[in-house]
């Protein structure tokens, strides 16, 4: 698995934010990616449109496994329509920037994209994405966990084609765990990772950076305590209702608190995204973490590389997401890539055919074991094959039914902005007040009376 | 070197143009320049003129890029929003921050590195001039990346090079407070943009007459003297073009802040701003007229240049 930070992206990106030595390269190939993409769309316009059987499929970076389905799928297509890729940007926001963009004006080259979940509502309710037919609709849920049937919908209806879906478990070192007298197979609470972090003078890898990834945990936290960021959802954004003001929320801010108060976050925990925190767990200077499934492919193949030894994946445990409430399930971070059709596309109907080929048991299961991204479809858990790969497999599934997605919003840009300016620094949240700020200044933003 | 003479008490003569109306070859010369550059122009106004108008435009509407529909005249609301807003008036003044101080420590270090370039020796001189111009060259981005990476708590050698100074230490996480971040960003723009400004300092240094220096020497003057009255006297016009240039450059500061912080600690920029509501919000309305306040701003700094230091650009041809 080359690459294993790469491809799990889409559930996370970070809008901005600075970046550890991977998530940085990253940005930097964004750039190249950008050119790719300008590159095929140039290409796209000087085939003269192309012709209707070719389908331009807009992807997220990953380690090659998109590439790879699209030319399985064209095989299978026997001449039907050919599916050629092209690349997005590395971050998810602004992935949506550049499909948002283009769609606006209307882009006929855009068949198939690779769209993170949180934005689907927003395309959806501008009519970027063509409709669903009914039995498309009918096909392509069938079997597939709930949390990723959830990220595609808006408005009661089946929007994307899920494809993958990710979620984040809580990673640990069994050692330091067992030394700190944790009984891992029952769910433990945040608070207890506190105390025995403290009292193992070692460190939580939560994400603090100032990025999607903030926002993930948020949205984690308060749903994992029994709240909402959004209460209620409104056509007109003035009338949305937040409930960052819930006792759930404070109780989510009051666990964000105490990480941040205790110092177990580490030096860098105010700039640490999902990358640099691999890297404090890797190096073992974090013992706890919170993070998507990516993780245990970056330590196989460092492991390979020869830059982690053998022992440190060895001593890898993992299981569900922390609770808040010691009673209360958890609500794990929901992520993935779902399958939007573009709405000005001129072969609709091919660009379903190839979606479906694409979602196909078969495909998933390969994606899931040569690039790391969890099937959204259930069955694929069952392969022996994927559980050879992942023996978190089963963790994952489950995780995947107890997700929940961030709030489903047509404007999630602006309230997850939002948030990431009140709950960044983590170190400077008051657990009864941010909530209040955030709330007030969503609805201003929302309201159009306050930048961002 | 007799110690007894005076300094020079006179200014050393001015170099601006003869006085007097315009010859017929001006005016040939004139009617030429305005052919030779009329096609240049009109594609200037192609390309700055109309966005420009069309962001002053927009800036009046409340106007969603995913929800045409709804578009609608609210006159100055964007702009009333924008001005009550504490976060357009942080953003402010981390933008005249940043400008201040990059522009000045780059002047100093620039006209050094100016006099290091005209007086370097023959031999080494295009590998001294390659050599200063070559973080001129880096992009921003890149520039940025790697400044990044130098001070990443995890990826980064400052922490562990620096360590012996004082509030330095292997865990000390530069991005995690707005001050050391801007440091930072400052640092990254002055080493990427100093070379700009040696180099036209450069320019302004080779208009310096050397029979004025030499007058000088003979008199008696110090090299200290002969800097401050014969040298920067007469590269006043470069030494301010080299100015406002940077200055207009430094306030449209965007790129180190979008790599390094995301605009996280207050590290927003006035670009940044427009950025984050036009791109990221999609609110074109609201993020034209961030972009046509900062329009404005920039051309307060110019005129406020050109009048109040009285920078004729002409004078950086060397006439």
């Amino acid at each position: 698995m080359p690459n294993a930070a790469g491809h799990e992206r889409p559930g996370r990106g970070s809008p901005t934010g600075p970046r550890s030595g991977r998530g940085s390269r990253r940005r930097a190939v964004a750039g190249a990616a950008a050119l790719l993409v300008a590159a095929g769309t140039l290409a796209a316009c000087g085939s003269g449109g192309g012709g209707a059987t070719t389908l331009t499929w807009y992807i997220n970076p990953d380690s090659g496994g998109q590439a790879e389905i699209a030319s399985r799928c064209t095989d299978a297509a026997n001449g039907a329509y050919t599916i050629q890729t092209a690349q997005l940007p590395r971050e998810s926001s602004q992935q949506r920037e550049q499909l948002i963009r283009r769609l606006a004006a209307q882009d006929s080259s855009i068949d198939i994209m690779s769209l993170d979940p949180p934005y689907i509502p927003e395309f959806a309710q501008a009519g970027f994405l063509a409709p669903i037919p009914d039995d498309v609709a009918g096909r392509v849920t069938q079997d597939v966990v709930q949390s990723a049937i959830d990220g595609s919908t808006w408005d009661g209806k089946l929007v994307a084609v899920p494809f993958w879906a990710n979620t984040q478990l809580l990673w640990f070192k069994k050692s330091v765990a067992e030394k700190a007298g944790l009984d891992m197979e029952q769910p433990v609470t945040w608070e207890q990772l506190i105390k025995a972090a403290e009292a193992q003078k070692t460190n939580i890898a939560a994400q603090g950076i100032r990025a999607e990834a903030l926002t993930v945990w948020v949205n984690a936290l308060i749903e994992s305590a029994g709240g909402h960021i959004i209460e209620k959802t409104a056509d007109k954004p003035e009338d949305i209702q937040l409930g960052l003001t819930s006792p759930a929320a404070v109780q989510a801010a009051t666990v964000m608190h105490d990480l941040a108060a205790s110092g177990v976050g580490g030096p860098a925990f105010t700039t640490s995204g999902e990358d640099a925190n691999v890297t404090d767990f890797e190096k073992g200077s974090a013992s706890f973490m919170v993070n998507w499934p990516f993780v245990w492919g970056r330590a196989l193949s460092a492991v390979k590389a020869g830059t982690l030894a053998q022992s440190v994946p060895d001593d890898y445990g993992w299981t569900l997401y922390p609770r808040v409430d010691a009673d209360k399930p958890s609500a794990p971070p929901y992520g993935g890539i779902n399958l939007g059709i573009g709405a000005f596309s001129t072969n609709v109907d091919g660009a379903f055919q190839a979606a479906e080929c694409i979602v196909s048991e078969q495909n998933q299961a390969y994606y899931f074991t040569t690039n790391g991204n969890p099937a959204a479809k259930a069955s694929v858990y069952d392969d022996p094959e994927v559980i050879k790969v992942f023996p978190q497999a089963p963790v994952i599934r489950e995780s995947l039914e107890m997700a929940k997605p961030r709030p489903q919003t047509v404007y999630y840009s602006e309230v997850s902005g939002a948030l990431q300016r009140e709950y960044h620094p983590a170190t400077a949240i008051d657990p009864e007040q941010t909530g209040k700020k955030a709330n007030d200044l969503i609805s201003s933003v929302l309201s159009g009376d306050q930048l961002l | 070197m007799s110690t007894t003479t005076l300094p020079p008490t006179e200014k050393t003569q001015p170099v601006s143009a003869p006085p007097g109306g315009l010859s017929d070859r001006s005016k040939a010369e004139r009617r030429l320049g305005w052919r030779l550059a009329g096609p240049a122009f009109v594609v200037m106004l192609a390309v700055t003129a109309y966005p420009i108008l069309q962001a002053v435009y927009e800036s009046l509407f409340s106007y969603r890029l995913t929800d045409p529909a709804n578009r609608t005249f609210t006159g100055l609301t964007n702009y009333w929003v924008i001005l009550t807003d504490s976060l357009w008036w942080q953003s402010i003044l981390v933008t005249v921050f940043i400008t201040v101080v990059t522009v000045s420590v780059e002047l100093v270090l620039g006209f050094a590195l100016a006099l290091v370039m005209a007086k370097a020796l023959a031999a080494i001189r295009p590998v001294v001039r390659a050599a200063i111009l070559i973080p001129y060259a880096v992009i921003t981005v890149v520039s940025a990346f790697a400044w990044q990476f130098a001070f990443d708590i995890n990826t980064g050698f400052v922490n562990s090079w620096f360590a012996w100074l004082p509030g330095v230490g292997t865990d000390t996480d530069w991005f995690g407070d707005k001050w050391t971040s801007l440091l930072v960003i400052c640092l990254a723009e002055i080493w990427k943009t100093t070379p700009f400004i040696s180099l036209l300092l450069l320019a302004g240094l080779a208009q310096v007459p050397e029979v004025l220096q030499e007058a000088a020497q003979v008199d008696g003057a110090t090299w200290w003297q002969r800097m401050w009255r014969v040298t920067i006297p007469n590269m006043k016009a470069a030494i301010m073009v080299a100015l406002l240039f940077r200055s207009l450059d430094a306030f449209r500061v965007f790129d180190s802040i979008f790599i390094m912080t995301g605009g996280a600690n207050g590290t927003e920029s006035v670009s940044f701003l427009a950025y984050r509501q036009t791109i990221a919000r999609l609110e074109i309305g609201l993020g034209s007229a961030v972009s046509v306040l900062l329009f404005l701003l920039v051309v307060a700094i110019a005129i406020g240049f050109i009048k109040g230091f009285k920078v004729d650009l002409s004078q950086a041809r060397g006439e």
